[in-house]
């Protein structure tokens, strides 16, 4: 599977001269099974410029498979164009709720007088499902998905297909009250999702210096990731979620102190930009 | 597929959560199998978490062996735990413990099942603290 990265940023967008490197986006990104199935993981701002270049594509149905729905992570939905073409068939995926459905959930930002229009008004051909938590096939690919430790309802995916995997954990704090160093692997979140991925894409939000004062928030420091990465066993790592404040020097020190704290050759972790592609 | 083991993620919370009360607090999966209790817990039952860990609740009622305050004993699905991961309702009792060191301790316990999303059970609490004697 090829993926393609449309947004990465973390929280809020962050364009600007000091982002150009690594974008201002926030999370989106293009999965492209070898048989061409889409699966578009997240709609935050990125998924205007991705539905932009599928504008002249009609590869269908467009499996969109939502982490959860802090806006950041959906606030691009409606500026998706293959969402106000009639015959597009999108199929939605996000984290079960006991209470209220997804559709309701997704239209309480899609709808009056967040955005001028409500979901329901939309051309495409829209349906909503629980993220499948027992795995479920799309195209070519198994995707299973679990809660994992965030604020709210939020889940992580593991996508497999053609004998590669590829593991999303964006939003994510396994070190929460928890030592990852010295817990037995089933008591961190996120663990079975990711163990043995060959591409892990991990929220890496803050320093170890940042997270001491945004304990909770539900992101990780490089410190998280590269015990988190070790402890997984996973091929490569790839940071996201970038924080908004930081540009895209601080971001490339964050990666650093993940491959010393990680101990493995360089190839193995980089940041996720903007516009970049990486083959599974 | 692969399904590398992991507790779900409401054991996880349950057990972070756990590990820093001060107040002994008992975590069983949906069998009712220990798979947590904190610090101040093995002080109360006199056995450390490590070598409890994975007891079924035959074995920890042989060990514990609850009982009533007319020394009655109790089956473990009897005592509130027990009505939390078997019949998915909050209970609150008081007991006695035998501790496995063979200290007799009167408890008052509140248990509650865990309940998911999918609102499937995966497991249940137990919080209990000591009754003056």
């Amino acid at each position: 599977m090829r993926l393609r990265f449309w947004g990465c940023r973390g929280s809020i967008a962050a364009p600007g001269p000091e982002t150009m490197r690594y974008g201002g986006n926030t999370s989106c990104i293009e999965v492209r099974l070898d048989d061409g199935t889409l699966i578009v993981l997240d709609a935050g701002t990125g998924a205007r410029a991705l539905g932009h270049a599928l504008a002249g594509e009609t590869a269908e149905p467009i499996h969109l498979l939502l982490t959860h729905l802090h806006v950041d992570h959906i606030e691009g939905l409606g500026a998706f164009e293959p969402i106000w073409r009639r015959e597009t068939e999108l199929h939605l995926w996000g984290p079960a709720s006991p209470v209220v459905s997804l559709d309701e959930r997704v239209a309480t930002y899609f709808s009056p007088p967040l955005f001028p229009l409500h979901l329901s008004e939309v051309p495409a051909r829209c349906t909503f499902d629980d993220a499948p938590v027992n795995g479920r096939r799309i195209g070519s690919a198994m995707v299973r998905s679990d809660q994992i430790m965030h604020q709210g309802a939020t889940v992580g995916y593991r996508i497999e297909a053609d004998g590669r995997v590829l593991t999303y954990l964006t939003d994510h704090e396994p070190a929460l009250g928890m030592d990852m160093d010295e817990v037995p692997t089933e008591w961190i979140s996120g663990f079975g999702l990711a163990a043995g991925a060959d591409v892990l894409i991990h929220d890496c939000q803050y320093t170890p210096q940042e997270y001491a004062t945004r304990f909770g928030f539900g992101h990780s420091s490089s410190e998280h990731v590269a015990v988190f990465a070790r402890r997984a066993e996973v091929g490569r790592v790839v940071l996201f979620h970038h924080d908004p404040m930081h540009t895209d020097a601080e971001l490339e020190a964050i990666r650093d102190d993940v491959l010393v704290r990680w101990d493995v050759e360089p190839e193995r972790c980089e940041l996720a930009a903007e516009g970049a592609e990486l083959q599974v | 597929m692969s399904e590398p083991a992991q507790r779900h993620l409401i054991l996880i919370l349950a057990r972070s959560f756990s590990s820093r009360l001060a107040t002994p607090v008992f975590v069983v999966d949906a069998g009712g199998n220990v798979i947590y209790f904190n610090e101040a817990a093995e002080r109360l039952l006199g056995q450390r978490f490590v070598e409890g860990h994975g007891m079924s609740p035959d074995e920890y009622g042989k060990l514990f062996q609850p009982s009533d305050d007319e020394g009655n004993l109790l089956p473990v699905a009897e005592t509130p735990l027990g009505i939390a991961f078997t019949h998915r309702e909050t209970a609150h009792g008081k007991l006695t413990l035998r501790s496995a060191d063979g200290v007799l301790r009167p408890i008052a316990v509140t248990a509650f099942p865990l309940l998911a999303h999918t609102e499937e059970l995966v497991g249940a609490i137990a919080i209990f603290w000591e009754r003056p004697t």
